[in-house]
């Protein structure tokens, strides 16, 4: 999807600014919406794909005018209606207005530290060999798909080196719309910045991006 | 807003009462808690966890344990996520781990466009301008720029290697070891790694800079 989410390249933004002494949350409502949306995945059985998704598809200028836990909270209350766990009217009047679905488990406190600890690993078992090897020439290819994807827009079609194989991964594209994992080989591909951005980038400077090996081509 | 004050005060605006969103948010656990979804313990243990338990000072011991440790820097550059993880770095955003080093001729530097990927294990919860636009968006394009606003300036002789991080690898910058600290310990080591060495906005600090700032008294 050709998301606003898709920020690379953009030169409109302003400056970066670093804050000093930063804390972990800047008001209690942060530390709530980040809280709710770890803890309501356990009862909402979403995967980490269908959580990025469902920020990445909020509309342009409500993704762009929000903060980070805004975009967090969005997306969540997203998943939530989508899986019927609540409807819109009970999260604009905060009160059960109708009878709660049946979720296979509440995240509770006792549980907190083994899940966090167990995290998601997304390896898995690959079905064949690796199609690319480290110094391959690789092109990513052109695509523009209308649901979710991790294939940034600013590297389609270009011209790319295998620098790592990262081993075998779930497939975000399938996993975020429940299509299944569908595991596929994951590669660090080097693009030299040049082939990127132009003549006006350093020689030497490169980006390295994260792509699955059907987002790639030989070149 | 300050960290001194009261949580709840957090989320006042100047002389009324809670902002909007604060509202929303309340409303929206209490009617989750009510519905049964969700354990009101189970919330405060998770903040505590990213507020007071999991942040920098993680990867900091990982930067000096290499800096320290022959062995342990191959290992971490062969297998990061084992080699961390075999410090008790482990979970959530955190499953699978490469270490990228500085050298005089390289810099790494490390961004997610998509969204904001980021170490939790060994860097805690990343801060507002990683997750913000402008870093997102310059990061890749005019990562030279970028460093400039953190106040680094690389000569032309180091390549800048951006890592965007858009899968579920996390990638953790080990920063050059400073000069003049042969055969301090780990524990001292660790002081000089700053958060931002570690995804590539800043250097580690050198002894003097550290004096300055009072880190090692």
């Amino acid at each position: 999807m050709n998301g606003v989410h898709d920020l690379g390249g953009f030169q409109n933004f302003g400056p970066v600014q670093p804050e000093p002494d930063e804390p972990v949350f800047h008001a209690d409502w942060e530390r709530r919406a980040f809280a709710l949306t770890l803890a309501m995945a356990t009862p909402g059985g979403w995967n980490i794909d269908m959580s990025r998704h469902a920020r990445e598809s909020l509309p342009p200028a409500q993704y762009l005018s929000s903060s980070y836990y805004e975009i967090w909270l969005a997306g969540m209350e997203r998943l939530m209606m989508a899986r019927g766990l609540v409807t819109r009217e009970e999260i604009e009047t905060g009160r059960a207005l109708v009878p709660p679905v049946a979720i296979p488990q509440v995240l509770t406190a006792d549980m907190v530290e083994t899940v966090l600890a167990r995290g998601g690993p997304a390896d898995r078992a690959p079905a064949g060999p690796a199609r690319f090897a480290p110094g391959d020439a690789v092109r990513a290819r052109n695509l523009h798909p209308a649901g979710h994807t991790r294939l940034p827009r600013y590297a389609r079609g270009r011209t790319g080196t295998v620098a790592r194989v990262q081993g075998c991964h779930v497939f975000p594209d399938s996993n975020a719309h429940g299509r299944g994992e569908a595991p596929q080989w994951l590669y660090s591909v080097r693009f030299a910045a040049r082939e990127l951005w132009g003549e006006a980038a350093a020689a030497g400077d490169s980006v390295h991006i994260d792509l699955w090996e059907s987002y790639l081509e030989p070149a | 807003m300050s960290q001194g004050h009261h949580h709840h005060d957090e989320d006042r605006e100047h002389g009324a009462g809670l902002s909007p969103i604060a509202i929303r948010v309340r409303a929206l656990e209490s009617l989750l808690v009510e519905k049964g979804y969700v354990d009101p313990a189970a919330l405060d243990r998770l903040i505590e966890t990213y507020e007071h338990k999991v942040g920098p000072r993680n990867g900091a011991k990982v930067v000096a344990k290499a800096w320290s440790d022959p062995v342990y820097r191959d290992w971490l550059m062969r297998d990061a996520t084992a080699a961390i993880h075999a410090l008790g770095y482990v979970g959530r955003q955190g499953e699978h781990m490469v270490a990228v080093e500085n050298t005089d001729t390289v810099h790494n530097l490390v961004v997610c466009t998509l969204c904001s990927c980021y170490p939790w294990p060994v860097l805690g919860l990343p801060p507002v301008w990683y997750k913000s636009p402008p870093y997102r968006a310059r990061a890749v394009i005019d990562p030279r720029g970028v460093l400039a606003e953190f106040g680094v300036s690389l000569p032309e002789t180091v390549a800048i290697t951006v890592w965007d991080s858009t899968a579920e690898i996390r990638y953790l910058v080990i920063p050059q070891r400073p000069a003049g600290t042969d055969g301090w310990d780990e524990d001292r080591l660790a002081r000089l790694v700053t958060r931002d060495s570690m995804i590539g906005t800043g250097l580690a600090l050198s002894p003097e800079e550290a004096a300055r700032r009072g880190i090692l008294s």
